[in-house]
């Protein structure tokens, strides 16, 4: 065991922080929900693709850096202290190009990776339909061959980035007479396709995050089917696993919600101390953000020598949601009255980001898997006990 | 960066739980209650056999010479069988201080250490009470702002039983004439040292308790059969032992970062002070999210136990006494919440991403 990072991975960190210092914009982009914020946020993608700081890990024939976890964590780390925009094309990025790279053919990977990096092509996700949410093997959608193409039909719900994507992957049932999880096909669907039908569904900050899909005959060529007929569900297995495991949260994100955190009740002491609690439940973010930094970094540690993640990786989402969801409730008891003012209301006074992050630390308990099914998957998988 | 343990480290921690797991059962616990020490000195000859008595010894005075570190996981597995002895007592607390004091004191009992001939016991005043004191063959007590080395002769103890009947716990006093081995700043040193090697013990120990508390819970819950069915495929009995499943899983990385701070400031006596502020801090950490866990998980797995769980009859009781008395020994919750809020609400700590490991 060595604590320390090595020469090359302090250079490695100095050279991220210093291309973040020259190129994160001034001012904070729009929301990534709205159609300014978005495109302002595409052209950020071209930009970090350009430095070739859009997919780290990625190999260096994709426009990545072959970097291993530690350098990715890193990577976040100055990330995050830059306070560089989010990532819009997080679902391609993060989900699907691991499952790319993983199930995808030559060609494929040759065809849609370099889009995705470099945030021409942004990609949405077409898990849920209104009868499949954390039930996904009850899918209905359906796909059916017809000489080199597929004939799609049926809807897809709470499809993130949705609006304004370019793409959307998902599974879709290909075998009609088959049950549950046989029968199902991964396929890559360009959302400009003739047929498809997006409407958008206002999140609770109004604006429309999320989106339905509606498929009436459409037609995907079937060069976009990712990993064989029949075999989606594995191949989706890998993506969730890669969404609720190390790559969706890196901890940077949550630790500097902490910080921010202790800065709020530092600032705001003698308020903040009229409800004893307050005090505790910032000192426990603080520490649970470390935690959650030490066993990612012990984890990646494990991986990058060539060890293995397990069902244990389940208790890593749990973890985060409720720790996003902590930290946001405390300093909403922090800023008392102010606490529902949206920020540019007269009386906000500095009230910052706040709001935004506790409406969105609501939805992490649900998204990539409930933390119900988590649970689920954590006593029967990695503790054992009967199903 | 590289925050994994050596083949070699995995492997010793193997064969000692399996060691352990089959020489501390818990029948054995509870035949330990009914004798005059609660202590089996067979089982302490054993432990000293197989160099465990001695790993922090330093090979000139016959030891492993080995660090925290190499024992952090051997603690887990000490926690794992609620192991009454004195071990991790032995090497993470008082084997360091009779290190730190050296001289003769040390050149005389270190080698009875490693030999499994003599048991040396450490009494801070912050901890109101003596572990194993009826044991020790030597006492290196905390007297207002002296440290004293007493003989058993030369002290009087008055037992305090606890909850958990495997903890012989003592109130000492100390008759005059004992031999004062450190006094002032040198044994306010040697005593926050002391303090901060006992908590890691307490956090390795409480990993182990609350996996063992897991497993017995998993193992009852999967025979124990209620409408038809057994307990345990109930989603609200999973859901109990997955919650304690997410806490344990956070808290061993903290609990082997305080293990790796310790070893390091041992080393590093050039940064003594900043390792020993850094050190105080990972183990308070460690401390408080080791313990948490395992009251979690008496807690949670008292609840799936149902009636069970609340007789002396069932098992869960020698773990879940002991993850609670853990917990408010070698500095209570209020100790180690105060010193990680005095360094994280002043004003210039360096917090947030990045700021772990620099």
């Amino acid at each position: 065991m060595d604590l320390a990072f090595t020469e090359q991975q302090i250079v490695f960190r100095e050279e991220v922080r210093a291309w973040l210092a020259a190129n994160v914009p001034a001012a904070p982009l729009q929301s990534f929900d709205t159609a300014e914020g978005f495109s302002q946020h595409r052209a950020w993608e071209a930009t970090l693709n350009k430095g070739r700081w859009g997919m780290v890990t990625w190999p260096e024939e994709l426009g990545g850096r072959g970097c291993n976890l530690i350098e990715w964590l890193i990577f976040e780390e100055e990330y995050y202290k830059a306070r560089a925009p989010l990532r819009v094309n997080q679902n391609g990025i993060f989900l699907l190009g691991p499952t790319l790279m993983e199930y995808g053919t030559d060609e494929q990977k040759a065809r849609i990776l370099p889009k995705m990096a470099n945030g021409e092509e942004v990609w949405a996700q077409g898990w849920s339909e209104p009868n499949a949410g954390s039930d996904m093997a009850a899918i209905r959608s359906s796909a059916r061959l017809e000489g080199d193409k597929y004939i799609i039909n049926g809807q897809k719900t709470w499809s993130t980035r949705a609006v304004w994507a370019d793409w959307c992957f998902g599974m879709f049932r290909t075998d009609q007479q088959s049950q549950r999880h046989h029968g199902l096909t991964f396929i890559l669907v360009p959302l400009r396709s003739p047929g498809i039908t997006v409407r958008p569904i206002p999140q609770l900050d109004g604006l429309p995050g999320f989106a339905e899909i509606f498929f009436d005959n459409v037609e995907v060529a079937v060069e976009n089917r990712l990993g064989d007929e029949g075999a989606g569900w594995s191949v989706a297995m890998a993506t969730a696993g890669f969404e609720r495991g190390l790559m969706l949260r890196s901890p940077a994100r949550f630790q500097e919600t902490a910080r921010r955190l202790v800065e709020l009740y530092s600032a705001n002491r003698d308020s903040a101390d009229r409800d004893p609690a307050v005090k505790d439940a910032v000192l426990r973010a603080y520490l649970d953000a470390e935690s959650y930094c030490l066993t990612t970094y012990q984890t990646a540690c494990r991986l990058n020598k060539g060890g293995k993640i397990g069902a244990e990786s389940s208790t890593n989402k749990i973890f985060w949601s409720e720790l996003d969801q902590s930290m946001h409730a405390t300093a909403m008891s922090i800023l008392g009255a102010r606490a529902e003012l949206l920020p540019h209301a007269p009386a906000a006074q500095g009230v910052g980001t706040w709001l935004d992050g506790w409406l969105f630390a609501q939805s992490g308990p649900i998204y990539a898997g409930t933390n119900e099914v988590q649970r689920n998957i954590i006593a029967e998988r990695m503790l054992g006990m009967p199903r | 960066m590289d925050f994994t343990f050596t083949e070699d480290q995995l492997l010793f921690q193997e064969s000692v739980r399996d060691f352990l797991v089959n020489e501390v059962t818990p029948e054995r616990i509870r035949a330990s209650w009914n004798t005059d020490t609660g202590r089996d000195a067979a089982l302490w000859r054993q432990l000293a056999e197989l160099g465990l008595t001695g790993m922090t010894v330093a090979e000139a005075h016959g030891g492993l010479g080995m660090t925290e570190l190499d024992f952090v996981l051997l603690a887990q597995e000490c926690g794992y069988v609620a192991l009454p002895e004195p071990l991790v007592h032995t090497v993470l607390v008082a084997v360091p201080m009779l290190q730190d004091i050296g001289g003769e004191l040390a050149a005389q009992w270190l080698p009875q250490i490693v030999a499994g001939e003599a048991k040396v016991i450490v009494g801070l005043q912050q901890n109101l009470v003596v572990e194993d004191a009826h044991v020790a063959d030597l006492l290196l007590l905390q007297q207002g702002d002296t440290l004293v080395a007493a003989t058993p002769q030369q002290v009087r103890l008055q037992h305090n039983a606890s909850i958990d009947p495997s903890r012989k716990l003592f109130a000492v006093a100390v008759l005059p004439d004992v031999m004062t081995v450190a006094s002032g700043a040198r044994a306010a040193a040697l005593v926050a040292d002391a303090l901060n090697r006992g908590a890691l013990g307490c956090a390795a120990q409480a990993l182990g308790l609350a996996q063992r508390m897991i497993d017995l819970s998993v193992k009852y819950t999967s025979e124990r059969q209620q409408f038809g069915k057994p307990i345990g495929s109930f989603q609200a009995v999973k859901h109990h032992m997955a919650n304690v499943a997410v806490r344990l899983e956070y808290a061993k990385a903290p609990t082997h970062r305080a293990a790796y701070a310790i070893a390091q400031g041992q080393a590093g006596a050039a940064h003594a002070a900043v390792g020993h502020a850094s050190a105080s801090h990972a183990v308070s950490h460690a401390k408080l999210v080791a313990c948490e866990a395992a009251n979690l998980a008496a807690k949670n797995c008292h609840q799936v136990h149902g009636a069970m769980g609340y007789t002396w009859e069932v098992d869960l009781h020698i773990f879940m006494k002991k993850a609670w008395a853990l917990a408010n020994t070698w500095g209570d919750t209020g100790f180690h919440k105060t010193r990680i809020g005095d360094r994280i609400f002043t004003k210039g700590t360096a917090l947030g991403a990045g700021a772990t490991f620099a």
